[in-house]
């Protein structure tokens, strides 16, 4: 594999001209589940936004299998982002539509399948989130753990490369984020995708992350990245040891 | 891209080759279940995708697919060969698959929806008569000091819903005060009574048309912003979050709202009424000749208090109802986007409505009553 998936070089980030992160620097492996970590507040989502292409950066690049995202035109940007799946906090299911026509939704426009065809794969993959038989559900109908179950059928419908999550355990029992968490080791394995996820739950970090970068919301950069059980052992940074241990530092 | 080999007796092998995903064209399982059909029901079907090239999720719903029709002619399937990945998705999608969650139910019998019309018919009613009943309830306590008057909230709504408005209200006001002379002066000219425009105008403006002109405009713009609002609020649990502080909604944001706009709309009426004479001025001194201090003398001779008594009357009843019908559709909406939607079309439809039947009754009501 020459490149990585996904390579951040340089990127700042801004609302106007409050700067939220700066030089960012950091590489996406393939098949990678990628952490991104960090206190409240410190831009986590808003790095996130950048990846799914969301917002533009203020400054610096983003590139996705070799296409930086922000220098080709829409049209290739929007080829590029359709690889790519996101599961937004709350499912962001469309309310007024069934969890069936949420995820054929996509397949519809993107692809030259039949009805019958798209409703198949709309079953299969609610099945593959364990919501078989919920086809003909609306988002009120169904619980908040299932929404977001039902938001990642969504985001694999295109069957994408690589897999945004942004607070996938947030809001969840522990045992349906563990669930959650078991999920998307399985879908990384099966499906070969990436997996970036933006999160603070220390036990989500540990079990599933094999890299990471850390976000420091005060000096506004990165200042950790690897694999978050390294980080723990060897990182000296006072600030990722308080983070990964709860605000617990051992004399 | 499909192909049966038998290898040994009782074994067959279907092979699958090049690439298989939704971009393809792919064979239809009907087609792979016919080419099965002319094999011996006992033999086993082991799968090779050695051969495949490329696959996504559409070769793996196939093989779903082919395993549960294989399934329910009591032939066996074979996936042992298959690439992990696949094994691994077709476990993961068949965990849940007899979970036996209850699916929704069909469509109900005709008689069933029927019935379910009527009373959903029944319990709208009710909950309309009960909210009118609520709000009255709430306005009264906070005019009488039980509950606490929201001053800024009052000031914020009367400003968004009157002030706000006059732009909108000029214009459709003097446009209508236009048209009225305009239909008058073509039959008027007739016999050249060309100066009764003014009353026409004047009397139609003050008795009618800008009282319902005015609370068209703000059943548009102001009932469905009350139910926009409140039902977002709904929609985020925002109104629960009030509920939980033990502070009633109904006198919290709904009797400001409804004050408001009862204030608003009687001010907002005699503008129109103002705005419209003026509409009919331009029509008679622009193009009929008659002077402004003419038409001006003629309007005032026209039209007495009790005139625009009775358009005032009209209009603050009109915005009661606006008011009423924007928040009890804001407050009655579901909890999610269309919902809020919905809430908001039916905010407007319902003022509309009741502006209109309102109207009827009250002309009648004021032609019995000689005004």
């Amino acid at each position: 594999m020459a490149g990585a998936h996904i390579q951040v070089r340089d990127l700042t980030m801004a609302y106007g001209d409050f700067v939220i992160q700066h030089d960012l620097n950091f590489d996406v492996n393939q098949r990678d589940i990628f952490i991104i970590m960090g206190g409240s507040g410190c831009g986590k989502s808003t790095l996130l936004r950048h990846l799914v292409g969301l917002k533009t950066p203020a400054k610096g690049s983003v590139t996705i299998d070799e296409v930086d995202v922000w220098a080709v035109g829409p049209d290739e940007r929007d080829a590029v982002l359709r690889r790519t799946g996101m599961l937004f906090q709350s499912g962001a299911l469309w309310s007024a539509m069934t969890l069936a026509e949420n995820i054929a939704l996509p397949l519809k426009r993107y692809t030259r399948l039949s009805a019958v065809e798209i409703r198949d794969l709309a079953a299969f993959k609610l099945a593959l989130v364990g919501l078989a038989g919920f086809e003909d559900y609306y988002p009120s109908e169904i619980s908040g753990g299932m929404k977001k179950r039902a938001g990642l059928a969504r985001a694999i419908a295109l069957d994408p490369e690589i897999l945004f999550f942004d607070e996938p355990s947030a809001g969840l029992d522990p045992i349906s984020a563990k669930l959650l968490d078991d999920l998307i080791l399985e879908l990384r394995d099966s499906l070969g995708a990436t997996v970036v996820v933006v999160t603070h739950e220390l036990a989500s970090i540990f079990a599933i992350g094999n890299n990471s970068v850390f976000l420091d919301a005060e000096s506004r950069t990165m200042i950790a990245r690897g694999n978050p059980t390294e980080l723990l052992k060897h990182c000296e940074d006072s600030r990722v040891q308080r983070f990964l241990r709860r605000g617990e530092i051992d004399a | 891209m499909l192909e049966f080999i038998p290898v040994e007796s009782g074994r067959l092998i279907l092979r699958c080759s090049a690439s298989w995903t939704r971009d393809d064209p792919r064979p239809s399982l009907r087609v792979a279940l016919d080419e099965l059909h002319s094999f011996s029901a006992d033999d086993v079907v082991a799968i090779d995708a050695s051969g495949l090239t490329c696959w996504d999720s559409t070769f793996v719903v196939f093989l779903r697919d082919l395993d549960k029709a294989m399934r329910a002619e009591n032939r066996a399937l074979d996936c042992s060969a298959l690439p992990d990945g696949i094994r691994r998705l077709l476990a993961l999608a068949n965990e849940t698959e007899n979970a036996g969650v209850a699916r929704r139910n069909t469509r109900p019998g005709i008689l069933t929806r029927l019935g379910e019309r009527v009373l959903a018919f029944w319990s709208a009613a009710t909950d309309m008569l009960r909210f009118v009943g609520e709000v009255l309830l709430s306005v009264v306590s906070v005019l009488a000091g039980r509950n606490p008057m929201r001053w800024r909230e009052l000031a914020f709504q009367f400003s968004s819903s009157g002030p706000s408005a006059l732009p909108i209200v000029s214009l459709i006001s003097v446009l209508i005060g236009l048209v009225l002379a305009f239909v008058g002066a073509v039959q008027l000219r007739h016999f050249g009574a060309e100066i009764y425009i003014a009353d026409l105008v004047a009397l139609g403006m003050s008795r009618e048309m800008g009282a319902m002109m005015t609370a068209i405009i703000v059943a548009g713009r102001t009932g469905a912003a009350f139910a926009a609002e409140l039902g977002s609020m709904q929609a985020n649990e925002e109104i629960d979050a009030i509920r939980t502080f033990g502070i009633d909604p109904m006198s919290f944001l709904v009797a400001p709202r409804v004050l408001a706009l009862s204030l608003a709309m009687p001010l907002l009426t005699l503008y129109s009424d103002l705005l419209g004479m003026i509409g009919g001025m331009l029509v008679s001194c622009g193009m009929m000749g008659l002077s402004v201090s003419e038409y001006y003398h003629q309007s005032l001779q026209a039209v007495g208090l009790v005139d625009f008594g009775v358009g005032l009357l009209k209009g603050s009843i009109f915005g009661v109802l606006i008011a009423l019908a924007g928040c009890m559709r804001g407050m009655q909406s579901g909890r999610n986007s269309a919902a809020v939607g919905k809430a908001t079309t039916s905010a407007v439809v319902t003022s509309i409505v009741a502006i209109v039947v309102a109207d009827s009754i009250l002309t009648v009501l004021y032609d019995a009553l000689g005004w």
